[in-house]
């Protein structure tokens, strides 16, 4: 009883200590200060007569909408004895792994820096400031000579880290026995099996209805989704992110979804961040970083080249220019197991001072970062809003898919349940693409690792993120992989090449196949 | 699993008033506890259980709760933890699986003296006992209430005062100055 007691507190306080720095606390004081004007507010019951106002004229929903983002977002605290690397990653070596990979990346943005003679960064000149700022809403028709930049690592260089990632306490044996994996993740992480995964997504079963399935023509729409829509304008009118946060997970529809993801992160456009997003904008203007190059290459190569993305490019470019300034994004490395590189100003090395963080939000794009913002472009059209989603969804999780940890949602444990999935309930197939050298974890990672960005039709996508954001977990993501092997099982047999498996429309054409085909014949669903 | 038992055995000089027991797991999946406390001179003491197969991993053949801080508290123990001579932590892994197992950082607290409580200044709290208080024109509120109000208020200012936020400033050059050096490595 105790020991919960405290936790609570200590849950508690930390929100508050969290909560106090925000926007919303210094609105809160202000109403609470206007209402001493009104009439029924009395100095002898002033506490209770104010959070009766609160209640009243909505704030206190506002107030809650914060404190349930805070949770959703932030770990529970840890132990008092816990460093502050235990609440990053509690595995030693897995930080250790992380702490060699990131190695490698400066490694890699150092010597590029040094090879093409190009600083981290540098201050614009006037002129460059002025033109830069006319050209802000197109800078997709700039075409810069990017020949010469490479990105930092793609996804499969980082398959390969998390291949060779093993747990020194445990036992590889080289002769194949009970705890060999068979896949190609080598290390024991706790993953949920079906029946975990059935209660996890009990709104996911057969009997309870779906959108992108039961809002198909060939179903009337009175036996699911009028009903479903009338909700969700409800949920919309209340203004409450829980009930928004577990609507969704039945699917949002279409033109409920940007406010209903707005209302889930908590985000409010209020002036000030429309404010911030502009401060961020004239440090873009005023300091040119290397990591803008990366940027742009990256926009160039996927964004640009994608069917439904390429109009959108300008967009791309307002929104991850602005990331790369952005300092508050750092508050996440708290509990996430990557840390922020960092660098002296020239002339100062070593001097704390003048030590600095590269880029400032700390986050170095690799190739397919951009993919990560593109299907958000469809919901929001206003620069500071759109950034502002892009960033909170980052924050939450995007960033665990390419960072090694032990969390459940992390790319790591993503893997090892695709893996086991596909072990469990699939074997053949498994046994199969493996004896021909196409372990399917090499054809599903850059799915994972991307979210299915890219990968699925927009439209789909948006479903699927639906279900990210209505059950706070990645683990979908390893879920709808393992069913689209399973949909597609019948051609993969007779597959008899990883290129072949790649290659054959089979897997390639993702974007034709809807969620409610591989969901109704195979998919999802024969999980349940 | 070897069956050799390798005793950790905390022995102390003066009887112990156990309150916690702090440590860092080490892939250890169930501990348990047992004690030998000081009794009257002529009865041996008996070692007593206090904790009985306490479950540190879910599932011991997987990395869940393998290197997690772990507190125990003296009212999970299943006896009295006053007056201890002797303590032994049995740990268990029943799992082929990992190469050795262990607890780290142990560390034990007894019972620490009580938190001292804020005090209010004396005057808010006790106001002076009552010189008769002189006869006040009709209209004016009553001192008493005034009194708890005033109260209410300094309390709602001590918290104000003592609060501070985390919120970052945001700025990321130094004083303007954004010119770099290559990244560092440490």
């Amino acid at each position: 009883m105790l020991q919960e007691e405290s936790d609570l507190s200590l849950i508690i306080a930390q929100i508050v200590q969290k909560l106090k720095g925000s926007n919303l606390y210094s609105q809160l004081e202000r109403q609470a200060w206007a209402s001493l004007q009104r009439p029924e507010i009395k100095l002898e019951s002033l506490k209770e007569d104010i959070k009766e106002f609160f209640k009243i004229s909505g704030w206190e929903k506002k107030l809650q909408n914060a404190v349930y983002s805070e949770l959703s977002v932030f770990p529970l605290p840890s132990h008092p004895a816990a460093p502050p690397e235990h609440l990053k990653e509690p595995l030693v070596y897995m930080r250790k792994a992380q702490g060699s990979w990131e190695k490698r990346i400066l490694k890699s943005l150092n010597s590029m820096c040094t090879e093409l003679s190009i600083p981290l960064a540098r201050k614009r000149p006037v002129g460059e400031q002025k033109e830069l700022l006319n050209k802000w809403n197109e800078m997709g028709t700039d075409e810069p000579d990017l020949s010469l930049f490479r990105p930092v690592y793609a996804p499969k260089d980082f398959l390969e880290v998390l291949i060779n990632l093993r747990n020194p306490n445990y036992e590889n044996g080289d002769s194949l026995s009970f705890r060999t994996h068979l896949g190609l993740i080598q290390v024991p992480l706790k993953v949920k099996d079906i029946p975990e995964l059935k209660e996890c997504f009990v709104e996911l079963g057969l009997n309870i209805g779906q959108l992108g399935i039961d809002d198909s023509t060939q179903v009337p729409p009175e036996l699911f989704e009028n009903e479903h829509v009338r909700i969700g304008q409800k949920v919309l009118a209340e203004q409450d992110s829980a009930a928004a946060q577990q609507y969704i997970r039945q699917g949002s529809p279409t033109a409920l979804r940007a406010e209903l993801w707005a209302l889930i992160l908590n985000i409010s456009s209020q002036p000030e961040d429309v404010l911030y997003y502009e401060q961020l904008k004239t440090n873009v203007i005023q300091h040119d970083l290397l990591v803008d190059s990366l940027i742009y290459k990256d926009v160039k190569l996927t964004a640009s080249n994608d069917d439904y993305y390429f109009v959108f490019e300008d967009y791309l470019y307002q929104v991850l220019l602005c990331f790369s300034r952005d300092t508050s994004v750092l508050s996440h490395f708290a509990f996430n197991s990557a840390s922020p590189p960092k660098s002296y100003i020239r002339g100062k090395l070593g001097l704390e001072e003048y030590a600095v963080f590269y880029p400032p939000n700390g986050v170095i794009p690799f190739h397919g970062f951009s993919m990560y913002v593109a299907p958000l472009c469809f919901l929001y059209h206003e620069p500071s809003k759109l950034y502002q989603i892009f960033r909170e969804m980052y924050v939450r999780f995007f960033f665990r898919l390419h960072s090694i940890s032990s969390h459940p949602s992390g790319i790591v444990s993503l893997c090892l349940l695709f893996e086991t999935l596909l072990q469990t309930y699939l074997p053949q197939l498994f046994y199969h693409l493996r004896e021909i050298g196409a372990q399917p974890l090499r054809i599903s990672f850059k799915w994972m690792v991307r979210a299915f960005s890219g990968y699925l039709a927009t439209d789909q996508l948006l479903l699927l993120w639906d279900r990210i954001l209505g059950y706070n977990s990645l683990e979908i993501l390893a879920v709808l992989a393992a069913a689209v092997f399973a949909f597609r099982a019948v051609n993969l047999m007779e597959v008899t090449s990883l290129a072949a498996a790649e290659k054959k429309n089979h897997l390639r054409e993702l974007k034709s196949m809807y969620l409610d085909d591989i969901v109704k014949i195979h998919g999802l669903f024969w999980l349940f | 699993m070897s069956r050799v038992l390798v005793p950790c055995h905390v022995k102390g000089s003066v009887a112990l008033q156990l309150q916690e027991i702090t440590f860092k797991n080490y892939y250890t999946a169930f501990l348990s506890i047992r004690v030998r406390q000081y009794t009257s001179a002529h009865t041996p003491a008996k070692w007593v259980t206090c904790l009985r197969d306490y479950c540190l991993m879910p599932d011991p053949h997987s990395e869940e709760g393998a290197q997690e801080y772990v507190s125990l508290f003296k009212h999970q123990m299943l006896c009295d933890m006053a007056r201890i001579s002797e303590l032994r932590l049995i740990l268990r892994q029943p799992s082929p699986l990992w190469l050795s197992f262990t607890v780290e950082e142990l560390q034990i607290y007894q019972q620490g003296p009580k938190s001292p409580s804020v005090t209010f200044p004396k005057w808010l709290s006790h106001p002076v006992p009552c010189e008769q208080p002189a006869l006040l024109r009709e209209g004016l509120p009553d001192p008493s209430r005034v009194s708890s109000e005033v109260q209410q208020m300094w309390a709602l200012t001590e918290m104000i005062r003592a609060s501070h936020t985390s919120a970052r400033i945001g700025r990321f050059d130094v004083d303007g100055c954004y010119d770099l050096n290559l990244l560092s490595y440490t």
